[in-house]
């Protein structure tokens, strides 16, 4: 299968990643080779095959519905690139 | 002083010949001394290290027994350490201070051991070379113009290097142990679900699991003792009881059946690795062990499956940088969306966008059930396999890698050769079954590895093949010469 530089830029967008021409250029063949190279799997006899998510085919497991994290929100919020009084700050969404 | 073994160091302390704080300045100034030529450590944390030792000593001093007590490790720079930074290899987390510590942490601290840094490694664990790092590439101590493997190379090459005694890693496809192969040491990857992963910076979800690298089979015994065990804070960790992973060390190879994968000694494999790997098995059937030809009829499919699964939980996974909570931001965003596309795409490497991107394609709109649903099926295939063959042997072994350590560059340009690089270790990430490599030759002076491959939960078994092979060789012994 071959990707051309649009369908990178269209997956990027999905993936909220900025590429320029350049970039989508060489994400494009290498992409392509990567894709192709899957395309083996085409060859397997999977009909009546249960999909494995989870190597040991575990369920999900429960907990008591009780408080277990304290608030740690100064902690956490030393680490943003922007922060104040609490919040989160990005720019501005509502004009 | 002569370099001993975590065991080794671990007898020493407790006889009062040395203590923590001679040994951690010890390797402290091996780690000073050397890393230069190696790159293995991303940060270095003496001060903590020598306060880790001196609490150490007083407990040895009271008379307190714990497994790791006073013995010095490096944590791959993969684990959340309280007031470190944790970077993951990435610029994305070039100024990130874990504000929590990993439950593997917080265990190997609580038994006693002294951290002494944090080792390089693949960004976000992606890659089989250690090149894709911010910090820079790990050069193998054996050859510092070949690569040292990856993801967990920092790990692999300190420890070859007698830089740290021991250290952390993971492994999603390869990570643990075609790294200890490439650099000559012993790494096991145990069980899926062993080890717990909080506070393990998260790839694929459901192959990632931590592991010990060291220099022998006894070692890495002793590290996952207090590695392992459940946790709550980790919901796919597994419900079982503390086992002691020494217990299999002193069982003989009388009767134990040895399959060997016809598909692990194909096409592909340099002759030098397949003649030190048939060199080992045969050590091992001098001492009991049955070597059973077997047929794992699926495995050639399982790096496909694999660059569909993994990537598509990585996508998944790293939606989380956003430039907002933590992490890299961009500078002076236009809006929100220039935000994320711009400060995602200045902190990541080429690597870790281009397996985003694979993940973000097999899991859009019409494509799931051709790519991942597909992947998933084969998954079990290849699951299934193992099931069979561990219905006729113990153990199943091989080579770790199907080459010698390659020259640095040599596979940068070629996506789907570096990923073939892992083409005998795949598989048992995707079926979740443990696996360790230990040394087992040479070609030239490079070392070799041979992949041991368990039941689920058979890891003490995998440990006591392989200590049992290091009473009868010394290639785990041996040290290159430039830091003897």
């Amino acid at each position: 299968m071959s990707l051309n530089s649009d369908e990178v830029r269209r997956i990027a967008q999905l993936a909220r990643l900025a590429v320029d021409d350049r970039e989508a250029e060489g994400f494009a063949a290498g992409l392509s080779d990567i894709f192709d190279f899957v395309e083996a799997l085409n060859a397997a006899e999977i009909g009546g095959v249960e999909p494995m998510a989870h190597p040991l085919d575990a369920e999900q497991r429960l907990r008591p519905d009780a408080v277990t994290e304290p608030d740690q929100r100064e902690l956490f919020q030393a680490l943003a690139p922007a922060a104040d009084g609490g919040l989160y700050l990005v720019p501005r969404v509502i004009e | 002083m002569k370099l001993d073994t975590l065991a080794g160091w671990a007898r020493r302390l407790r006889a009062r010949d040395i203590s923590s704080r001679e040994l951690t300045e010890l390797y402290l100034g091996r780690i000073d001394r050397l890393d230069s030529q190696l790159n293995s450590f991303i940060s270095v944390t003496p001060d903590l290290a020598l306060a880790a030792a001196d609490a150490a000593d007083e407990r040895l001093a009271r008379g307190e027994e714990a497994p790791l007590l006073g013995l010095p490790v490096a944590q791959k720079d993969i684990f959340c350490t309280l007031g470190v930074r944790t970077s993951c290899g990435s610029k994305m987390l070039d100024n990130f201070i874990a504000p929590y510590t990993a439950t593997v942490v917080e265990r190997m601290n609580a038994a006693g051991a002294v951290t002494l840094g944090k080792t390089n490694m693949d960004e976000f664990a992606m890659g089989s070379s250690n090149e894709t790092s911010h910090y820079g590439p790990v050069r193998n101590p054996w050859d510092p113009e070949r690569v040292p493997g990856g993801s967990s190379g920092g790990s692999a090459a300190a420890v070859a290097a007698r830089l740290a005694p021991a250290a952390t890693g993971t492994d999603t496809g390869g990570s643990i142990r075609q790294p200890a192969a490439f650099c000559g040491i012993t790494g096991i990857k145990p069980t899926y679900g062993r080890v717990s992963r909080y506070g393990m910076i998260a790839f694929a979800s459901s192959l990632d699991q931590a592991g010990p690298m060291a220099a022998s089979a006894e070692d890495c015994a002793l590290m996952l003792n207090a590695m392992a065990g459940f946790d709550t804070r980790d919901s796919t960790s597994v419900e079982r009881p503390a086992e002691d992973f020494t217990a299999g060390l002193g069982t003989d190879l009388k009767g134990l059946r040895i399959g060997l994968p016809r598909e692990f000694f194909g096409e592909g494999l340099d002759p030098g690795v397949r003649a030190a790997t048939e060199a080992a098995l045969a050590v091992l059937r001098e001492r009991g062990a049955e070597l059973i030809e077997i047929s794992l009829p699926n495995s050639g499919l399982s790096v496909p499956a694999y660059y569909v699964v993994a990537p598509a939980e990585c996508s998944s996974n790293l939606a989380r940088y956003d430039g907002v909570r933590f992490g890299h931001r961009c500078d002076e965003p236009r809006d929100l969306m220039d935000l994320y596309t711009r400060s995602r795409a200045e902190g990541f490497g080429a690597e870790v966008k281009r397996r985003i991107m694979i993940g973000t394609y097999v899991l859009s709109a019409g494509y799931y059930d051709a790519y991942y649903l597909k992947a998933q099926k084969v998954r079990r295939l290849i699951a299934d396999d193992f099931r069979r063959a561990f219905g006729q042997v113990d153990v199943i072994a091989g080579p770790t890698s199907p080459e010698i350590p390659f020259r640095l560059g040599e596979k940068s340009a070629d996506p789907v050769q570096m990923y073939l690089s892992d083409i005998y270790t795949i598989a048992v990430n995707l079926a979740g079954l443990p696996g360790l490599s230990m040394p087992a030759g040479t070609v030239g002076n490079l070392p070799v590895g041979v992949q041991l491959i368990g039941n689920y939960f058979d890891e003490a078994r995998l440990l006591g093949v392989a200590h049992q092979f290091q009473q009868e060789t010394d290639w785990h012994a041996r040290m290159p010469a430039a830091f003897v």
